[in-house]
Parts: C-alpha cells; structure tokens; sequence
C-alpha cells in the first residue's frame, strides 16, 4: 500500500495539475468547501422560509425540500449534467454541474435542521426579544439564529459530514476528484484494487475526522461561552 | 396611559376576556390578582400584542395598538415588559443582555448604553454580575436582570406578568423590592401577581379578575377590608386569613404571628 502511496501519491492529491484541471483530494476538498459555504446561507434562508406566515413563501420552500429530499444525490447530478447546460444555453464544465447539486441537494437537509433548531428554542425567547422592540429580522439575528444554530451544531456537522462523502458521487459525470484519481490508479495497477480503495478511504476518513474535531471543539468554546467559563 | 376599551378575546370557542374595560392613569400602580384561568396573563400580553384580541380597543399613550399606521416594533420598545420565566438571552451576558434593545431599536452608540446598563445593573443590586452569564445567575438574579433589561428602553409603562411565581420564597423578597423601589420612583406599572402583601403595600388600585371578567377595581384598602363581589370575598379567604390576636392577614401559607408566639413560649 505505501508503495502504491507513493508512486501515486501526488495523482490522488492534486490529479493530473498542472497539465489538467485541479484533481484529487484537493479538488475533492474545494468541491466539497465550495458546496457547504454556498448551500449553509441558502438553508437558513429556506428554514425561515419554512416557518414564514406568508403562505406562498412556506409553499416554495416546502417543495425545495421535499423535491431534493426526495430523489437520490445521483439522479440529481445526471440530472443537471443535462438540465444546466439547456438552461444557461452554454456548456458547463462539470465541476460546476456537480456543485450546483450538491448546492441544491444539501440545502433541503440542512434546511431541515436549521428549522429544527428554531423551533426547538423556547418560545419565550422570541416573545423576549420582539416584546423589547427588536423586529423579525433583528430577533432572528441576534437571538434566535445564534441560538438555533448552536444547538443544532452536532446535527450541522453530521450533514458537512455526508456532504464530503457525497462529492465521491460525482466521478459518474467526470469531475476529477479523489474517487476519480482511485479509479484511474487502479485501472492502471489492476491488481492492487484493495490497497488503493483504503487509500481512498483514508483520504475521506482524514477530511471527516478533521471536520468533526473542529466541531467538537467549537463545540466545547460555544458551551464554556454560555457558562461564563471561556 | 393604558386603556382596554371593551375588550374581548377567544380562544376558539373560549372566551379568555371578556368585555374588559379599565383604565391605568400614568404614575399609577396597579395589581392584577385573581384566580388561575381567570385572564390576567392572557389580558397583560394583549397589550404589547403578543396575544391577539378579537374586540374592543387598548391604547397606550392614547395611540391604538391595533392601528393599521402603527409601528408595532416602535410600540413595543415603549412598553417594557417582565415575564413569568425570566426569559434572558443565555448566549449573551449580562452587559449585552441589557443592551440589546437601547442600541438595536433604541440606535444608541455602544459606549452610551453600556454606560446606561451599568447605571440600570446598580439600581437593582447587580452592577458586581454585568459580565456574567444568565447561566451563573439565580433566579431572582435572573428576573432582576430582565427588570434592568425592561427599564434599558426607558419605557413609560412597565408590565409585569406575574414575576415572582417562578422564584422561590428566599428571592422573592429580592424582586420585590426593586418593583416597590420603580413604584416609589413613579414608574407607571401593571402588575399580574399573587403577592398579596405586595398588592397592599404597593399598589394605588386592585383589580380583580375572573373567567375573563374585571370583577373589582378599587383601592387596596377597600379591597382587603371589604371586598364587594363574592367571588372576591371567596379568593380573599382562601389566599389570606385573619390573625386571632392582632388582627392582620396574613397570607395562606405562613404561620399566623399569635401562633407562632404561642409556639415560641411553649
């Protein structure tokens, strides 16, 4: 297994860079980053949507969800690999294809839980802070979210989770990341499938492991804040 | 300052108010007391709109709350209002706390309203707590807290829905104090609550409440001694009873002070 590390090493971390596309774990890396930054903001603005009083807004939103919860990630990305290109008339790398995906899909799931969080809260917090003047947007802001989205942290984090595993799909449409360099590595070893696909694993395994140790400790910093301890 | 004008709520088909007509002249101390299920709760959180009425009119500082022209964030950053569970904000501390609503709604500079929170945190004892957490707090801390965080709007009117019932006796005491303080001072209050003795000490009028219907609206004095409705004479004797040898209520619960001597001597 070193061995194959070693002679394949820079392939499953950057892909073929600098004589093609950025591949690899690091491309892996982006995608997934790239998937989470843009999908969290959507899902707080769709969990509210959920729970907004005007119907129409709930409506919308319902049906985000439930449409992307609804179909496996897969389908989604055949899916888009042939609706982006007919809807912007151009064609579309697919790197962005499989982001606007996993954008889509992993919004609905976070949406969910970021609609969780709020309602989970006291309902005396809200009454506290619109009784003392502070509008939907302020109460949201600075009362509600901050409380919402820590509670719901371990959740949050299960989806980051999910979501770098899930960037592993999009080697079907041809994006070059890490699964896609394994692919290649073993079409050319032929006989080593078991080594290299632990490869693969470790990398996944290493970015997961990091992401959840981050959690954990914002975890700690945000519960010694609320005690007065930090 | 405070008027309800014939007003009605339901709940479906329950009628929680009904017809409530009274008024709160500024200055004044008034106690709203009755049995539970009678509506105080429900009527004293019509009156910022955290509850919806279905008839009738409340207005404060003479403006109908209900008005389509209304500002209802505006209104409610003049009427402060103490609830039952304290309700600070735990991820904030103390400081930011009391704060919030003079920068946020109020759009005073930082500086201003933490000069302004620490004047507040002194007036209620707790100038020692202003970086702690809610969570290092107990609950008459806590209340007194929310009571700086209600004058931090620098409100005309403040409301209090029943603030002690969730404090244990020792702290009681604690918030009390600070409320009978704000009355000295000539705050405009409307207070739901079950201490009697505060109610006699405090208060400028008594109402009365029950199955959504302001029975009584007199002074204390003639409250206490002789309270007109028999619904009020009922609740009178069953909250307080009349000591043998001095002669003073006390409330349900304590020892009598003739017992208690009698107690002591054997």
């Amino acid at each position: 297994m070193l061995d194959i590390l070693h002679q394949y090493g820079v392939m499953f971390l950057i892909g073929s860079w600098p004589n093609g596309p950025i591949g690899g774990f690091a491309a892996t890396l982006i995608l997934a980053g790239l998937g989470l930054t843009l999908s969290f903001p959507i899902a707080v603005v769709l969990g509210l949507a959920r729970l907004s009083p005007i119907k129409p807004v709930r409506w919308a939103a319902s049906a985000w969800v439930i449409a992307f919860r609804g179909v496996p990630l897969v389908m989604i990305i055949f899916w888009a690999y042939f609706v982006v290109p007919l809807l912007t008339g151009t064609t579309v790398p697919a790197f962005l294809t499989a982001l606007c995906a996993i954008v889509a899909y992993e919004s609905a799931f976070l949406a969910e839980i970021v609609r969780a969080g709020i309602q989970g809260l006291p309902g005396g917090q809200t009454e506290a802070a619109r009784a003392s003047g502070l509008s939907y947007a302020q109460t949201m802001r600075h009362v509600v979210l901050p409380q919402a989205l820590t509670n719901m942290l371990p959740s949050l984090v299960n989806q980051f989770v999910s979501t770098i595993k899930a960037t592993s799909i999009v080697y079907v449409i041809g994006v070059n990341e890490v699964t896609f360099a394994a692919q290649q590595v073993n079409s050319i070893e032929l006989t080593h499938a078991l080594q290299t696909y632990l490869i693969l694993a470790g990398f996944y395994f290493a970015a997961c492991y990091a992401l959840s140790q981050l959690a954990q400790g914002l975890e700690r910093r945000l519960a010694q804040r609320r005690l007065g301890l930090a | 300052m405070l008027e309800f004008s014939n007003v009605d709520k339901w709940y479906g088909d329950y009628r929680a108010l009904d017809g409530i007509n009274a008024q709160v002249a500024a200055g004044e101390v008034v106690v709203v007391c009755g049995p539970s299920g009678s509506g105080k709760s429900t009527m004293i959180r019509t009156v910022n709109r955290l509850e919806p009425i279905q008839g009738g009119v409340i207005r404060v500082e003479g403006r109908d709350v209900h008005d389509r022209g209304c500002d209802i964030n505006a209104l409610r950053a003049r009427i402060g209002f103490v609830f039952q569970q304290f309700n600070l904000f735990p991820h904030l501390s103390v400081r930011e706390n009391v704060m919030l609503s003079p920068v946020k709604v109020g759009g005073m500079r930082p500086d201003e309203a933490e000069a302004l929170a620490r004047e507040l945190l002194e007036k209620v004892g707790l100038a020692h707590k202003i970086d702690a957490m809610p969570a290092n707090l107990s609950g008459g801390q806590q209340q007194r807290v929310a009571i700086a965080r209600a004058l931090a709007q620098r409100p005309p009117i403040l409301l209090f829905d029943e603030p002690t019932s969730a404090l244990d006796p020792e702290m009681v005491g604690e918030v009390l104090a600070v409320m009978k303080q704000l009355a000295r001072d000539g705050m405009t209050m409307l207070v739901v609550t079950h201490e009697m003795g505060f109610a006699r000490d405090v208060a400028d009028r008594i109402w009365f409440m029950d199955q959504g219907r302001i029975l009584e609206d007199t002074t204390p004095q003639a409250f206490f001694t002789a309270p007109a409705h028999p619904r009020a004479q009922r609740f009178l004797s069953d909250v307080l009873r009349t000591d043998d040898v001095t002669g003073a209520m006390v409330p349900a619960g304590q020892m009598a002070p003739a017992a208690h001597a009698a107690r002591c001597a054997a």
